[in-house]
């Protein structure tokens, strides 16, 4: 089970929490000018990140808050916790991590 | 090499020798320099689109590629259950056409694979539960997939060790029954595929790791870069499961993929007691006995996306909280051993058997928690599609277009299993 660091609660096992899949995904913000690929790109493509992957966790039986976290999903480790609305840090290991799905799909954007 | 049947006589005639004179099922090869087409993976889904394609189309200057052990991913780790009651058409078409296949492999491949339609149970617990297995078994029978509804006694006669007291937190109410649905043996299926297709002359590379592919100035695929050297060739079909999106990305293709880590487990070997499979989305839990002895216990995926093989023990207590309570005389016994699997998991719960955007380039993926069941069926068409550069009619609405296009098959809902 993991052990998931609450930006606001501090550490709590994961049966507390509620996973809330890829971090910074933007609601396109004109979306009546958006064609059908790039609805499919916003609604359905994740990275499926193999490596250090930003995603959203809740804590759902504590706090009820959303936030951030980066973790290695080869080794399921988390490299950091942050809140929603903070840009994503820097990781020096994410360098090392290699396999990671291509960037520049509509889910890479921060907001 | 001439291939060596396997027969009841041939067990005796080897028996004279002290069973030292059999040969090895499949060669182990070294990567050529060109083939016709790779396939990528070497589960149950790949070494089947291999034989296929050798057997039905003529493409025996093949290889496939594993970047491990064949048969050691999810086809060695899933708990092995067969079934074809699918709510919607596209899918009960391929599940069905896959429970055909499955009826004589063991004869097609001369290979026990040991499968045994013992009946596929599913529990219902909820008045919601009944009105959609009820929809499930009239939507099954227009499509020529049997199934049938039992009440709990039915369901009690059909499976002695279950409890349908009204003293547990959710009472099984009623259950779906399909007939022909079952089990095999996993190792077998992939062993068995290995073997007819090495007989055909296919190439069967284990700890060949791909790690790019090639595409030339059209866009189209002319090679694979791996772990022992660079292939050529001009067709890739891809079936490497919860690592497809890591592949597809190799080739700049997005495929709407997340893989998730699936849990299962078996208990100590015990005598016969349980003579079918129990499945229970409501309460989530999946049970059949292995030909060994040991219960086969299927539990969930964990809440996140994950590539480790491994998940939480939690999510496996609350399996065996609900087993448990149906099979009260399975209490004592003890868990020998548990593991898991990455599954790729589209967002509408269908897989993607298509061609890419990527000329040459052919995608077999998106079984979520249940791409065994679709071993032969899921490798007999995406052959086709390999070998034809088109999709066989059973494959073509289970395209990555169809995300765009609003053409979903969603089993999401339907599907009769939690996701």
């Amino acid at each position: 089970m993991l052990l998931i660091d609450c930006p606001y609660c501090g550490k709590r096992p994961e049966l507390e929490f509620s996973y809330g899949g890829q971090a910074h995904l933007a609601r396109p913000s004109r979306p009546s000018e958006l064609d059908d690929q790039a609805w499919a790109e916003f609604l359905y493509m994740r990275t499926n990140t193999k490596g250090v992957y930003a995603e959203r966790w809740r804590h759902a039986r504590g706090c009820g808050r959303f936030f951030n976290a980066l973790r290695d999903t080869t080794t399921d480790h988390f490299l950091a916790f942050y809140k929603t609305g903070e840009t994503r840090p820097t990781c020096p290991a994410a360098a090392a991590v290699t396999g990671a799905a291509p960037s520049g799909l509509a889910g890479e954007r921060t907001p | 090499m001439s291939r060596q049947s396997f027969s009841g006589l041939s067990l005796i005639w080897r028996s004279f020798s002290k069973h030292a004179s059999w040969q090895k099922q499949w060669r182990k090869a070294t990567p050529k320099a060109r083939y016709d087409a790779i396939i990528v993976g070497g589960g149950g889904h790949g070494l089947g689109a291999a034989y296929y394609l050798a057997k039905e189309h003529g493409l025996t200057n093949i290889a496939v590629l594993e970047k491990g052990w064949i048969g050691g991913g999810n086809t060695g780790r899933n708990t092995t259950i067969i079934r074809s009651n699918y709510l919607f058409n596209e899918s009960a078409a391929l599940y069905d056409h896959s429970v055909k296949l499955w009826e004589n492999l063991s004869q097609v491949l001369n290979y026990n694979v040991m499968f045994s339609p013992r009946g596929v149970m599913m529990l219902a617990h909820t008045v919601h539960d009944i009105q959609v297995f009820k929809r499930h078994v009239h939507a099954n029978r227009c499509n020529g997939v049997d199934n049938e509804w039992l009440e709990p006694e039915q369901a009690k006669e059909f499976c002695p060790p279950l409890n349908i007291k009204d003293n547990i937190r959710y009472p099984v109410l009623g259950a779906a029954l399909q007939r022909r649905g079952g089990t095999a043996r996993h190792d077998a299926v992939a062993w068995g595929y290995a073997r007819a297709a090495d007989a055909l002359g296919v190439d069967i590379i284990e700890n060949c790791e791909v790690t790019g592919i090639r595409r030339d100035a059209g866009g189209a695929v002319e090679a694979v870069e791996t772990s022992r050297g660079v292939i050529q060739t001009r067709k890739v079909g891809v079936s490497a499961a919860g690592h497809s999106s890591v592949i597809m990305a190799m080739a700049g293709v997005h495929v709407p993929l997340e893989s998730y880590p699936l849990q299962a487990l078996v208990s100590e070997p015990v005598k016969p007691i349980f003579p079918c499979v129990v499945m229970s989305n409501t309460i989530h839990a999946y049970i059949s006995q292995s030909d060994k002895g040991e219960l086969v216990i299927g539990a969930g995926t964990d809440a996140y996306t994950s590539y480790t093989q491994r998940g939480a023990l939690h999510v496996n207590t609350h399996t065996l909280d609900a087993i448990c309570e149906l099979f009260p005389n399975f209490r004592r016994l003890r868990m020998m051993r548990n593991w898991g699997g990455i599954v790729d998991v589209t967002p509408d719960r269908s897989p993607i058997i298509a061609k890419t955007p990527v000329p040459g380039l052919y995608l077999n993926c998106g079984w979520g928690t249940g791409g065994f069941k679709a071993t032969p069926g899921a490798a007999h068409v995406f052959a086709w599609t390999i070998a034809r550069d088109q999709p066989h009619p059973i494959n073509a609405p289970f395209t990555i277009e169809r995300f765009r296009d609003g053409y979903l098959i969603d089993e999401a809902a339907a599907a009769a299993v939690a996701h």
